[in-house]
């Protein structure tokens, strides 16, 4: 008998008992759809990650001096040994623009949570604040919509003026022309020069809702102690610029600090390589514990599988009974057992898949988490429900094939 | 079909069977000799425990004998293992059961099918030797129905149908109108005497009196033995 003619007998077979095959692949069905959907949110965050977040975050061959790194998993010993650090001064930018002898464009800023309030009293909380110099803007590509920039003289007088995102100048001015009006800032007076360019979300964090103001303007009391930035950001013309850039940097913060030699940094150098490389942790984490829990559905369902094929089995002894007087041999009568068992456990996989996709596609546009279906993903998990019910089925297999026909002709 | 008359379709030698019932021993058969030629049609009779179905099962090649020996067709089959055995059952033997023994699922033609799928014949040769055999049994009408759509009479014309496709040495019914009222029954047999005509050999297992005069020779067991075995004088009806 060939494969093509036992997959028919099996579709047959579950077509005849729809609710019972249902329940009998369901550990299967569990299992794929589970594997599908987070393994699409995981490739889906990877190539986000690898290609957005990446330069969101960090920017484009661009390196970035904090006290502490961006992403962390510190454990407490990590972070009290990180508060007692000295913080980054505006001088060490000074300092870094003087000393770096590099082709490169170098920026502070610093953040915090702002409350905006136009003048016709329209309140927009939560506001991403930031407070930081002239060339921010170039070094992280935020581009202008409306209006214009604020210059290097602007930051260094410290000349109240502000450049919007896109969110937060339509919730605070909805269709009126937000250039030129005033603006409260945390209740202090800001002129809006500028509106920038719609860039988004991250995570479900807007990163359309901020307002960055020059670092020496009255936002710097907001942010931070007097004379103290979070980060110093320095951008080369060329990415082969960076390892070189990142030594320089690590030696004039080192000698600013007073570092001797045997002393760790009390500072952090990163690139978008450290964000990836905490992504790459992440990630494979998720696929080290991942394939155990679906493994242990799809054994769970393997089982399921098993009985059911065991029931079956004995429910057609007489049927196999016929076919071996007939002239089933047993390899016959295995294959046909494997068939149905594989048949059966791969239409499930085929339903998890389904399902699974759709999930992932909910979780996409009903979370800020991306994803994206893999087509070898899809591939592998029809090949682990066929594989799964072929194990499955080998017993039962096994038991059907050594059925004496004697016996199994006279069973009621 | 084979090839020459008065060639031994069937010899066994001393044929014996012991089954294993909890303790005991039963001796099903103590040692039977019969020769079968072809074109024969031959009644098994005897009563209940007499060993007539232990011989057709051994005979059948649906079981090995305990000691004895068995040719088919001359070929020596009691120690053959089981691939070889489902390959004779496969191409020399075709069964008629009381209960027609019919796969519930399938149509007429796809069981009239199935020892040909499992002799490896080609799908279009296949279709067309089930379609030719279920006309031989006036089915040609009901060939995609299923069983459950039949009568009892058409039921066991499907399962002759599937006996025979396979062209094989010889037809092995057991009781084959055990489940029939007896004008179905007597049509049976008139199909069963047309094919003896045609010069199959057939081997005919009953309890039945009027059923096994429609046979040329009558077997009768007793105790596991073969008690008489005689010749009929007057040939079977309708032939």
């Amino acid at each position: 008998m060939n494969p093509r003619a036992g997959i028919a007998l099996a579709l047959a077979q579950i077509r005849a008992q729809k609710l019972k095959s249902f329940f009998a692949v369901l550990g299967v069905i569990i299992g794929v759809m589970f594997l599908i959907a987070v393994v699409s949110v995981v490739e889906g965050m990877n190539r986000y990650i690898t290609e957005d977040f990446a330069r969101q975050v960090y920017g484009l061959n661009t390196i970035t001096v904090r006290r502490v790194p961006e992403i962390n998993f510190a454990g407490p010993s990590e972070w009290r040994e990180w508060q007692r650090r000295p913080r980054l001064r505006f001088e060490d930018a000074d300092a870094i623009h003087e000393q770096l002898g590099l082709p490169a464009l170098v920026a502070v800023e610093s953040d915090a949570d702002a409350v905006l309030e136009a003048e016709d009293g329209t309140e927009v909380k939560n506001v991403w604040l930031s407070g930081a110099s002239a060339d921010y803007f170039r070094i992280m590509e935020h581009e202008i919509a409306r209006g214009r920039l604020f210059t290097p003289p602007e930051d260094r007088f410290g000349i109240p003026v502000v450049v919007l995102g896109h969110e937060a100048a339509e919730k605070l001015f909805g269709s009126r022309d937000p250039l030129g009006r005033r603006v409260r800032i945390n209740g202090f007076p800001f002129r809006v020069i500028g509106v920038l360019e719609q860039e988004g979300s991250l995570f479900g964090f807007s990163l359309d809702r901020r307002a960055i103001a020059p670092a020496h303007s009255p936002v710097a009391r907001m942010v931070n102690p007097h004379g103290i930035v979070d980060r110093i950001v320095v951008r080369v013309s060329d990415a082969q610029l960076i390892p070189l850039a990142k030594l320089r940097l690590e030696a004039i913060m080192r000698s600013r600090r007073g570092l001797r030699p045997n002393d760790g940094n009390n500072f952090v150098i990163e690139t978008s390589d450290e964000g990836l490389s905490f992504w790459a942790r992440i990630s494979r984490i998720l696929y080290i514990a991942f394939p155990g829990l679906v493994s242990i559905a799809l054994v769970v369902g393997g089982i399921v599988i098993m009985n059911i094929m065991l029931v079956s089995v004995v429910e057609r002894t007489r049927e196999i009974g016929v076919r071996k007087a007939i002239g089933a041999r047993r390899r016959d009568i295995i294959l046909q057992v494997l068939v149905e068992s594989a048949t059966l456990s791969g239409l499930g996989a085929i339903l998890g898949i389904a399902i699974g996709i759709g999930l992932a596609w909910l979780v996409r546009a009903l979370s800020p988490l991306p994803a994206v279906i893999a087509p070898q993903w899809i591939a592998a998990a029809v090949l682990l429900g066929v594989g799964v019910g072929m194990i499955a089925g080998i017993y039962p297999a096994a038991r059907a094939a050594a059925l004496d026909p004697v016996v199994a002709l006279r069973h009621e | 079909m084979s090839a020459s008359r008065n060639h031994a379709i069937i010899r066994t030698h001393a044929l014996k069977k012991d089954y294993v019932l909890g303790a005991e021993i039963v001796h099903a058969l103590r040692g039977v000799d019969l020769v079968i030629d072809a074109n024969e049609y031959v009644a098994i009779m005897g009563p209940s425990g007499s060993g007539k179905s232990t011989l057709m099962n051994l005979i059948g090649c649906l079981d090995t004998p305990t000691e004895g020996e068995y040719w088919l067709d001359g070929e020596p089959v009691a120690g053959l293992p089981d691939d070889e055995l489902a390959r004779i059952r496969n191409r020399e033997i075709g069964f008629v059961f009381q209960t027609f023994n019919l796969l519930p699922r399938a149509t007429a033609l796809h069981n009239v099918e199935l020892p040909l799928i499992y002799g490896g014949i080609p799908r279009r040769e296949r279709r067309e030797r089930a379609q030719a055999m279920l006309e031989r049994v006036a089915l040609a009408d009901r060939m995609h129905h299923r069983p459950a759509e039949l009568s009892g009479g058409q039921r066991q014309r499907v399962a002759i149908a599937r006996a025979l496709v396979n062209r094989p040495s010889i037809l092995l019914a057991d009781e084959p109108t055990g489940n029939l009222d007896s004008q179905t029954g007597a049509e049976i047999m008139a199909l069963f005497d047309l094919l003896h005509g045609e010069g199959q050999t057939i081997l005919l297992v009953t309890h039945e009196h009027d059923i096994a005069e429609h046979a040329h020779r009558a077997v009768t067991l007793r105790d596991g033995l073969i008690a008489s075995d005689q010749l009929r004088s007057v040939p079977a009806l309708g032939s």
